[in-house]
């Protein structure tokens, strides 16, 4: 659909009737991966208090799920050798905390990398200082790692490349947690940035 | 107010036109190659990303079958897809691009994959890459590196 969107004029038309299909598929949660978001929210990976992960953030200390109880968190799954979809992600949500202002200042992001073989604290750092500061490196060993992704019921794969060198397919969405540390909504990749700040709202309105 | 209206009207259209420098357009045969951008990377351990828009203005089917570059020695073309909520990068043999429409390589979709970096890419600077092309052969355009935030190309297409 967004394939020949590109042509100016008559094709822009068909662009917007894609967009708005779009859209409606994803207010009326047909969309294959809304259905998976449901399946998550209540059950497992719903609630900070009740998991046991520990990792390291890129400025070295040691984190646990309880030290996010209080304020509202952002948490997704990514690594900084993903070329396409991580910059993206952090690129959405660097544009969520400009919208949010002031308000972001009780938020906490965080980025998990799903590659701890090469995303060392070091070198979490190094490619973070490039996005919004507010955003915060997660890492560990691939036990830890795997804990914490198991907790937050994501899934990530090495994919072997030819050459000898990998990719990891991840779980893409960015989990919201109100400041009970209760699951509050996941916003996919492909939401309508219109949605999303609305959605942290909705998280942050939520005081302990 | 009328006149208020139509001078806000003007600014409109002025303002996009001087706030972007042209894309660089590279035209051979029926394909038009425009907006050749990839971001900045930290080293050459990481593979770095090639997106562009492609414009086919000839009346049968065009086919982009690969990427060639010397800052890579392993470029590819890829595609990004998400299944169950989980993102997933594929390799694609070919992206079609049907008569008299266009197909853009852009972020969360179609991408060149630029693996075996040969040289980091800084900011500001452009590198050659050369689109394979079923039937209208290599057409090669100049690609500018964009910062690590960057989104889309920082200049205006001319479709």
């Amino acid at each position: 659909m967004r394939r020949g969107a590109l042509i100016r004029g008559g094709a822009g038309m068909v662009a917007a009737v894609g967009f708005m299909l779009a859209v409606g598929a994803w207010r009326s949660g047909d969309l294959p991966w809304q259905q998976q978001v449901t399946e998550t929210v209540g059950t497992r990976g719903a609630d900070l208090e009740s998991m046991s992960w520990q990792l390291t953030s890129h400025e070295g200390e040691r984190v646990s799920p309880q030290s996010w109880i209080g304020q509202t968190s952002l948490v997704f799954f990514g690594f900084t050798w993903c070329p396409d979809v991580c910059p993206m992600t952090l690129l959405n949500i660097s544009d969520w905390l400009e919208e949010l202002g002031p308000d972001a200042d009780g938020l906490a992001v965080h980025l998990v990398s799903v590659d701890p073989e090469r995303d060392t604290p070091e070198v979490l750092a190094d490619y973070l200082s490039n996005f919004d500061p507010r955003i915060s490196g997660l890492t560990g060993s691939p036990d830890e790692v795997a804990r914490a992704a198991d907790d937050f019921n994501a899934t990530y794969r090495r994919v072997p490349r030819d050459d000898g060198d990998y990719t990891v397919d991840h779980t893409a969405g960015v989990m919201v947690f109100d400041p009970d540390g209760r699951l509050s909504s996941i916003i996919d990749l492909h939401d309508d940035p219109k949605f999303a700040v609305p959605k942290i709202r909705r998280a942050m309105e939520r005081e302990v | 107010m009328l006149k208020s209206t139509a001078a806000a009207l003007v600014l409109a259209t002025i303002l996009p036109a001087s706030a972007f420098a042209e894309c660089v357009e590279v035209t051979q045969g029926n394909i038009t190659v425009s907006a050749a951008w990839s971001r900045a990377t930290i080293g050459t351990e990481r593979p770095a990303v090639f997106y562009v828009t492609i414009r086919n203005d000839g009346g049968s089917d065009e086919r982009l079958v690969g990427i060639e570059t010397p800052v890579a020695d392993m470029p590819m073309l890829h595609e990004s897809v998400m299944e169950n909520g989980a993102a997933r990068m594929s390799h694609v043999d070919q992206i079609v691009i049907a008569p008299i429409d266009a197909v853009s390589l852009e972020p969360g979709g179609y991408h060149g994959m630029l693996m075996d970096l040969q040289t980091e890419l800084v900011e500001g600077t452009t590198f050659p890459v050369t689109l394979l092309f079923e039937k209208s052969g290599p057409v090669t355009i100049d690609t500018a590196v964009l910062p690590l935030r960057a989104r889309e190309a920082a200049c205006e297409e001319a479709l």
